[in-house]
């Protein structure tokens, strides 16, 4: 039965799957598994954050002053409207048209590396005012509008943790969707007959996203504490 | 027999096995196959075991007499620091879903393979990474936080090996993330037609329960050591008090994990527990939706307890009597495993082979290991028996008489599977009253000094000389245990060599790996089978017969002359 469907159907089965349905319906299963772990791993930092927010509330408030919301606000855009050309390349994958596949993805690794640039500029504006975490942190008060210097360095430290690790996340999927693109490049049939390993990529960066739109109100957009 | 009687045709002779398919080191290093993987595993998580045991050993030693005078202070919190790290992440953690999971869950279900080969590949290779590292990190100084790395010590006073340590830590967790993906996804997606989720022998929903703790905790313990790891790299404030942090965040967040843990060694150890009682009381389980639903429910509780590490830190009281009252809650489901197994035994049709006397001892060790445990989650007595010998000997009696008994009971079962040959089951019955006995003279001294106020972590105690002879005698327990422990390594290594051929089902049992040759071919089955009937699906008219006619099973390598025709199994290919 599976041999049969394979003459018809050239998409590479591997050995250890019945047929394509069960290959992609297990891709599924794993991929969102692992989307899980993802979840589990930042969810801990939000954690760690939200408590910390709580107990300090107005030094957290002075300190994210020193955020630059427009920065913040231009690198939103661009991931959102990356996630969108991402929703594109799936789609133009389910169509097989390969070379729309290839714009779009492209076009989605052009935002990721802008969002990165950005976000370049933001932490060396920090470096430059010493608003980095540990012993070169500022002394001087001035530089976090007044608040505890303990608590702003708190601030400062969750917040290149946090959007540290989010930025590797960014590699991280410039480096997959790089390797998406070479194989779509090459014709190769495991991603140009069956479209679900472009739509795997595509979770992975939707969440990649999702996890920032967390991030900048989080960060960015804090209400001022009475 | 005539119920699990297996087919003529699934004795094929001289047939290629997932063995010998191949034989360079490079089909091996670079293998996809479960099987092979497991294989590997196998060696690896046997030298990290000798690895803490020898530093078990020297722990012992060092505790025989009162005046600490063999190791320093420093040294002996080395040694137990990597005691703790080795046997936890490269032991306990691994074992059972690295070495059996990987191996039987595909073939229970009736998949020719776990669904992501690579993956599985690339689980061993971080496994051994960071095992490399942590040998590095003990070669070049050690560590002394203890394996729980409680900040600020660990990030900011530590002069050891913390850093490397926790690298090779958080590595080790992604190798164990990368295995219960593949085993979720593949009892998800592959199970063979006919095979229903209520068909799934046990061995399987423990595996699939452990998996979920793995997916679940594992992140929260990497990033969280991740976070340490910058606060000792970079200064980085989040748990040091001298930098606005808080400690107490990090012991909530570690033992968020840590407490799972324990539950990602001692599920899969149920799931093999299960395995053997059926099969050796020769009887369906009772209540196989309890059994099943109850690895759920602790995977699920166990996530809800972890304040019961802390009743002496600052957590409110609050806190600990809700975190109190949880932990109660876990001992009825695992109290619903131990009825379940002792009714299966009841009327059942036991054969004594060796897996079964692991089976019976881990039965009494784990109801003292889960017994004992009530008494830490109390509040009132936990408070008295915190940084005791009690707390030491309770979770031994869990790791080790649990887990550690559920690795060798199932390592026995499953040997003539895994490498199609038998070992001496009167050895191999011996070693199993070794280890219980030796287990138990090593660790129930323990109790006793713990209650009497014994501290851990101490390597003297010359202030309480009354202690001593609890020491000696736990000491010797641990040389017993040690031989017990060596025995095997011997008789199974001289099965592979010398070993009668196993037949496709040696035991009798019931199972779809019981279906196919031993060894295994590389793709399982020639055929996906189709399941038509349930899981432990023994003839309870039949075997009550056999009893009656008082007909003692057979090893079929014994009736069945023609496996043990001499196959060119080593020489002549390649
Ligand atoms: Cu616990």
């Amino acid at each position: 039965m599976a041999a049969a469907s394979h003459n018809i159907e050239p998409t590479p089965v591997h050995h250890q799957f019945e047929d394509i349905e069960q290959q992609n319906e297990t891709y599924v299963v794993g991929m969102w598994t692992f989307l899980v772990t993802e979840i589990m791993f930042f969810g801990a930092l939000f954690l760690v954050f939200t408590l910390y927010r709580w107990n300090y509330q107005l030094d957290f408030y002075k300190a994210h002053e020193h955020l630059d919301v427009k920065l913040g606000a231009i690198n939103t855009t661009i991931l959102l409207f990356s996630s969108f050309s991402m929703v594109l390349g799936v789609h133009f994958a389910q169509l097989q048209d390969r070379m729309k596949v290839l714009a779009s993805l492209g076009l989605t690794v052009a935002c990721a590396m802008a969002f990165l640039v950005i976000k370049g500029f933001e932490y060396a504006s920090k470096f430059e005012n010493q608003l980095y975490p540990g012993l070169g942190f500022t002394n001087n008060v001035e530089h976090v509008g007044g608040a505890n210097l303990d608590h702003a360095q708190l601030f400062y430290g969750l917040y290149f943790a946090m959007t540290g690790l989010h930025a590797v996340h960014i590699i991280g999927g410039i480096i997959t969707i790089g390797i998406l693109m070479f194989l779509w490049l090459k014709k190769a049939p495991s991603v140009t007959k069956d479209y679900i390993p472009t739509e795997m990529v595509g979770l992975y960066w939707h969440f990649v996203d999702l996890v920032w739109i967390f991030l900048f109100p989080l960060f960015y957009l804090m209400p001022k504490p009475h | 027999m005539s119920a699990t009687s297996t087919p003529a045709h699934d004795q094929p002779v001289a047939e290629k096995n997932y063995l010998n398919a191949q034989h360079t080191v490079r089909s091996w290093l670079l293998t996809g196959d479960h099987k092979r993987i497991a294989v590997l595993y196998l060696v690896s998580v046997t030298i990290f075991f000798i690895v803490g045991s020898f530093l078990a050993g020297l722990i012992r030693l060092e505790l025989m007499s009162p005046s600490g005078t063999m190791l320093e202070s420093e040294t002996y919190n080395k040694v137990f620091t990597a005691h703790g790290v080795v046997m936890i992440f490269f032991f306990l953690i691994p074992a059972i879903p690295a070495v059996f999971g990987n191996f039987f869950i595909p073939i229970v279900i009736g998949a020719r393979d776990l669904a992501f080969p690579r993956l599985n590949l690339a689980s061993w290779y971080l496994y051994v990474f960071s095992g490399i590292l942590a040998v590095i990190a003990l070669c070049s100084g050690g560590i002394d936080t203890a394996w729980t790395f409680y900040p600020p010590y660990s990030s900011m006073y530590s002069n050891s090996q913390v850093t490397l340590v926790i690298v090779a830590a958080f590595i080790n967790g992604f190798s164990s993330i990368f295995t219960a993906i593949n085993i979720i996804a593949t009892i998800h997606k592959m199970r063979a037609p006919g095979m229903t989720w209520f068909r799934l022998p046990l061995m399987a929903w423990s595996s699939y329960a452990t998996s979920v703790v793995v997916i679940l905790g594992t992140p929260v313990v990497a990033i969280t050591l991740l976070l340490v790891l910058m606060e000792r790299a970079f200064k980085l404030p989040i748990f040091s008090p001298e930098l606005g942090g808080d400690p107490v965040l990090f012991q909530h967040l570690f033992w968020f994990y840590s407490h799972p843990a324990v539950y990602i060694m001692i599920l899969p150890a149920f799931g093999i527990q299960s395995e053997l009682i059926a099969n050796f009381a020769r009887k369906r389980i009772f209540g196989y939706h309890f059994v099943a639903f109850s690895s759920l429910a602790i995977a699920g509780l166990g996530f809800v307890v972890w304040g019961h590490h802390m009743f002496v830190s600052s957590q409110s009281m609050y806190e600990s009597t809700v975190f109190s009252l949880l932990t109660y809650l876990v001992a009825v489901p695992s109290a619903i495993k131990i009825f379940n197994w002792t009714a299966t035994l009841y009327k059942g049709n036991i054969r004594l082979h060796a897996p079964m006397y692991y089976a019976l001892s881990f039965i009494g060790l784990f109801t003292i290991g889960g017994l004992t445990g009530l008494y830490l989650a109390n509040m009132g007595t936990d408070i008295h028996l915190t940084n005791t010998y009690f707390i030491v000997a309770h979770f031994h009696y869990v790791m080790v008489g649990g887990a550690l008994t559920g690795f060798l009971g199932g390592l026995h079962y499953w040997w003539p599977k895994m490498f199609g040959r038998l070992y001496s089951d009167t050895a191999a019955k011996i070693t199993a009253i070794i280890v219980f006995c030796g287990f138990n003279l090593t660790f129930f001294p323990q109790f006793i000094m713990g209650y009497m106020g014994m501290p851990r972590r101490y390597h003297y105690y010359y202030f309480a000389p009354e202690y001593q002879i609890y020491h000696i005698l736990s000491s010797l327990g641990a040389s017993l245990l040690g031989v017990g422990l060596i025995l095997p390594a011997i008789y199974l290594t001289h099965s592979l060599i010398k070993g009668e051929k196993a037949s496709a089902n040696p035991w009798g049992a019931h199972g779809l790996e019981w279906t196919i040759p031993s060894p295994p071919p590389t793709e399982n089955f020639t055929e996906i089978p189709i399941v038509t009937d349930e899981v432990y699906d023994f003839d309870p008219v039949a075997e009550h017969e056999a009893n009656l006619a008082g007909k003692e099973i057979e090893l079929p390598s014994e009736s069945e002359q023609p496996t043990k025709v001499d196959e060119p199994t080593e020489a002549g290919k390649e």
